[in-house]
């Protein structure tokens, strides 16, 4: 087998592994992997492009909101009730967590601590983007180099 | 506003060794106002073959779930989402059961435990488990439908 493509499983492996190490990803992930097929090989991207897309939006969104001289806590609080949602679905925890916890700041009406979150969500976001993207990109070398993306198991899988 | 969705599934790459015990068809309604959560429930669908041929649809609110029915269509499964523009789930599960709709109605959603939510159950749920379904849910799911046949 070419050592090359060798060496580029083996990065993607011990990449895969360091995300699941440190929380940025969990076993939902290998969950939508399981999902992609030969019929529709561009199926956790696409997922993952939702999420990405949709989350910008809802950051934005919540920016915007918590400048308003009436802060909506019942919307803020449904916007990260969404992102949560979906950063469950593609298996984030660190945004998840970070979306419950701003949750908690909304139904005491604490706007400061809302903030402080909404910080705390983009950032956890923007990792987990950037994460990702690398991700995909290690991926497509090793399929253009004409291998096939190794099987993961998480090595610290969340319950 | 999105069109409902139909994709078939003819079943044909089915394990031998169950093929004899496996249903005829199956036709599932998700109903959810994100994107992702149909994407994800019907490529599931889809992969699980639990019936010779799968038939799902989607409808991005309760309203659209409720004009499929009016239109002449039936399943044997609806997932409903809760939080819902136009039409929630918990309304659009009373109107179904209004219109005397016998599918088996499962509430699918990431709320937390309240009033929000047993009023969702109360709206005539069979079931409502957490999103996302995993695989070993939905086959769940279909064994039930199976017993009360």
């Amino acid at each position: 087998m070419d050592v090359g493509l060798m060496q580029m499983q083996g990065r993607l492996t011990d990449y895969m592994n360091s995300l699941f190490k440190e929380g940025i990803l969990d076993s939902q992930y290998l969950e939508l992997h399981e999902l992609q097929d030969e019929s529709n090989p561009g199926f956790v991207v696409e997922v993952v492009s939702l999420f990405l897309t949709d989350s910008e939006k809802l950051l934005d969104d919540l920016s915007r909101d918590l400048t308003q001289q009436n802060v909506d806590f019942k919307r803020a609080h449904a916007q990260a009730h969404k992102m949560k949602g979906s950063s469950c679905s593609i298996g984030a925890p660190r945004v998840k967590n970070a979306c419950i916890v701003f949750q908690n700041f909304c139904q005491e009406k604490n706007i400061r601590g809302c903030l402080r979150c909404l910080q705390q969500m983009k950032q956890e976001f923007v990792l987990v983007k950037s994460k990702l993207e690398a991700l995909f990109e290690l991926e497509q070398q090793v399929v253009a180099a004409g291998g096939s993306l190794p099987k993961m198991q998480p090595i610290n899988p969340s319950v | 506003m999105a069109s409902p969705s139909t994709r078939i599934d003819d079943g044909r790459d089915v394990d031998s060794d169950n093929s004899g015990l496996m249903r005829e068809k199956l036709s599932v309604l998700i109903v959810d106002d994100e994107l992702l959560v149909r994407k994800v429930h019907e490529k599931l669908l889809s992969k699980l073959k639990l019936a010779k041929q799968v038939q799902t649809q989607t409808a991005t609110n309760g309203k659209e779930a409720l004009d499929l029915h009016l239109s002449g269509s039936s399943f044997d499964i609806i997932l409903m989402d809760l939080q819902m523009p136009i039409m929630d789930g918990t309304e659009a599960t009373k109107e179904l059961r209004a219109m005397r709709v016998e599918s088996m109605i499962v509430g699918v959603t990431s709320v937390d435990a309240g009033a929000d939510k047993e009023a969702f159950m109360e709206a005539g749920l069979d079931k409502c488990l957490p999103k996302l379904l995993t695989a070993d849910k939905i086959k769940s799911l279909v064994e039930t439908l199976e017993k009360n046949k």
